[in-house]
């Protein structure tokens, strides 16, 4: 109150302000390098590819928990509906990748004829080959922008957020929270799981897109260096999404999501338009979703309508649960920990268990280990392995700024102690 | 003088139950006014009518000088218009600093871009110091809300109410959970604001509402059994037959 006239304190760097941000970035940098020089591409070789594509696939899959912390953890808006984001990122990006492969083949083994093929042929031949799985020979319309890769970039963004824009708006307006919100979000996974799973939805069924791993062109570049070149970008996007997400949740703006998750009623009241703000993040994280997934994909060589199942956006909810959730390196602390062991687990790599003569296959069991984890997360342990971190924190003596305690202060002062 | 809030022949049911029956209220601009009633005479539904949580069945709830309807708006959009609310339970943000609380609260754009892009200025963090001095939570601005006391959030909340800088303020049973000595300086706090605005305070403590000083209304079974000074209502035989005998 005594400087209450005085101007406002000068804003403290963001290394001090987001402690935690700074040691999350530093970690990623360290550990990007780290597997640069470990891995095949550039390295000692320590590091298989496949395993280089597996860490960049991990960083993909922590994008999109951060995605799911800042509309579940921050906003309260429980959505099982963010993985199909997810695919329709790989879907968009798989597009193009798919088309623009095909076509070089299809120019290479034409030019074999004595005529030059007119654009017609090259196009019918690019189609016979991506759709003969099908029993098709024609592009659906939905293909009209495959063979332009800004275009494609651009729907990365576009068709994600659009999707989310229309849903989120339909289910805000109408007050529609809570489970209720949940049950809506799956079916929409749903929806569109079963729609893409048809032959005619004219993204190949349940053949999905293939061969995303080969980038058109770039045939010469053996995969331990493309599989580098993806695990840079996928680091970087998480270092961006890390910070972008920062900005959303410090500040003002992150004080009335909270809010809303807290109590939206009261937030009404102060006059904040909640759905809009609802709307603003369910779109951003829809966005932050789609591009994850066009990172993903690539990486995985195959995307198909098997990853939008609903399934795959409780797990999301699971490892952000997990991890931590409100606290942004929670979610990417449960997403790489629970994916990774996840591969182990179910790659075979883990020991079987022999239990009074009885034989646990980690394979089969893992799903079970998951479930029981994510209850005992639940119950016991609300803040999950994000929680850890607050153990450490406590032990550091409190920063007082230089201040020291008076003489008759000898006890932590309240607001020095839950700073 | 014209009124700043009219409040006309109002009706809505629960289920069938009638928590208001053709109610009618006006307040004007720089009033204090006391709403008393026994539990369940409509008090709060009358609040949330007023703010748009409830919508009524019947009649019309008309705002300021260009005569608005606000059955019509959200709720949003009526905190907006400069109606601020103070709930019967205290109801603040208790995950988050008394001074977020304070801020969340403060006059100004609450459209989201304006809100991702907002810096406090010195004048912001002066108005919330100012405040917290006010409130008596000068001291604690860095603690978490849900460390208070029953007694500091009710305090806490006031000081929202302030910060939002509305015209009306509706106030449900501020002085619930108070020592006597909070009670007199929430009631001075109250008769300070209405200088400048409308306020309704709803309480069931009639020494408070004694302090205030103030035109009474009281409610009973959801419309306006009598309504003048508090000398004239207390003795009015219906109230207390209603409300005050018991
Ligand atoms: N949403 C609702 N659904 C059903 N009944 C309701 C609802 N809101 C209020 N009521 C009923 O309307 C009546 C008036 O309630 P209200 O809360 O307005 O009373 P009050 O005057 O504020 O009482 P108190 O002094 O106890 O706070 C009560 O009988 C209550 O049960
Ligand atoms: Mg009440």
């Amino acid at each position: 109150m005594t400087d209450a006239a005085a101007p406002a304190p000068r804003r403290r760097p963001l290394a001090l302000r987001h402690p935690s941000a700074v040691v999350f970035l530093a970690l990623l940098a360290l550990f990007t390098v780290g597997v640069t020089l470990l891995a095949e591409g550039m390295g000692t070789g320590a590091i298989s590819t496949s395993f280089v594509k597996t860490l960049g696939k991990t960083l993909c899959l922590c994008l999109v928990a951060l995605a799911m912390d800042l509309v579940w953890g921050y906003c309260g808006i429980l959505s099982l509906g963010h993985m199909a984001f997810f695919g329709i990122g790989g879907y968009a990006i798989g597009m193009w990748l798919m088309y623009a492969r095909t076509e070089i083949i299809v120019v290479q083994s034409l030019a074999a004829q004595p005529l030059p093929p007119t654009p017609d042929e090259i196009a019918d031949g690019i189609a016979g080959q991506i759709f003969g799985v099908v029993g098709a020979s024609e592009f659906p319309p939905i293909w009209a922008f495959a063979h332009s890769l800004p275009l494609q970039l651009a729907a990365v963004v576009l068709v994600p957020g659009l999707l989310a824009l229309v849903f989120g708006w339909l289910a805000f307006r109408s007050r529609v929270t809570g489970v209720y919100l949940s049950i809506l979000t799956q079916a929409m996974t749903l929806a569109l799981a079963l729609y893409l799973f048809q032959n005619d939805s004219g993204l190949r069924g349940n053949n999905g897109l293939s061969g995303l791993q080969n980038l058109p062109g770039l045939d010469h570049v053996p995969q331990a260096t493309v599989s580098l070149w993806f695990f840079w970008a996928s680091a970087a996007a998480l270092a961006l999404g890390y910070l972008l997400c920062l900005r959303v949740v410090s500040g003002k703006f992150g004080s009335v999501i909270r809010a809303i998750r807290d109590d939206e009623a009261r937030v009404r009241f102060l006059g904040y338009p909640v759905e809009t703000y609802k709307l603003v993040v369910f779109t951003l994280t829809a966005v932050i979703a789609g591009i994850a997934g066009a990172l993903y994909y690539p990486q995985a060589g195959i995307v198909n309508p098997a990853e939008i199942a609903p399934i795959a956006s409780i797990y999301l909810a699971v490892w952000v649960a997990i991890g931590g959730r409100g606290r942004l390196y929670g979610a990417v602390i449960g997403a790489a920990a629970v994916s990774l062991l996840s591969t182990w687990f179910t790659g075979g790599q883990a020991p079987d268990l022999h239990l009074f003569g009885v034989t646990l296959r980690w394979v089969d069991w893992w799903t079970v280990l998951l479930g029981l984890s994510f209850v005992a997360v639940t119950l016991l342990a609300p803040k999950g392995l994000g929680g850890l971190v607050d153990l450490i924190a406590a032990r550091r003596p409190p920063e007082r700024h230089g201040a020291d305690l008076g003489p008759d202060q000898g006890a932590l002062r309240e607001r020095e102690a839950d700073r | 003088m014209s009124a700043l809030l009219e409040v006309s022949g109002v009706s809505v049911s629960f289920d069938g139950f009638r928590a208001i029956d053709n109610l009618t209220f006006a307040i004007g601009a720089a009033e204090l006014r006391a709403v008393i009633g026994p539990n369940g005479a409509g008090k709060t539904t009358f609040m949330d009518i007023v703010t748009g949580k409830t919508r009524p069945d019947r009649g019309r709830v008309v705002w300021g000088e260009t005569s608005r309807d606000l059955t019509a708006l959200s709720e949003s959009r009526i905190a907006q218009l400069g109606i601020g609310r103070k709930f019967q339970r205290p109801t603040v943000f208790e995950d988050q600093s008394v001074a977020d609380n304070l801020m969340l609260a403060l006059k100004k754009d609450r459209g989201p871009l304006a809100v991702l892009a907002f810096r406090p200025s010195a004048a912001d963090r002066a108005r919330i110091a100012d405040l917290a001095d006010e409130i008596g939570l000068a001291g604690a601005l860095d603690r978490k809300a849900g460390e208070l006391s029953h007694g500091q959030k009710q305090w806490l909340e006031i000081g929202m109410l302030l910060a939002q800088d509305p015209r009306l303020l509706l106030v449900d049973e501020p002085a619930a959970g108070m020592t006597p000595a909070e009670r007199a300086h929430t009631a001075d706090l109250l008769i300070e604001a209405a200088r400048t605005r409308a306020v309704v305070v709803v309480e069931h403590d009639m020494e408070f509402v004694r302090r205030l000083g103030c035109r009474v209304t009281v409610l009973h079974e959801g419309s306006v059994l009598a309504e003048g000074s508090i000398d004239r209502v207390t003795s009015d035989a219906r109230v207390i037959e209603v409300y005050l005998g018991r």
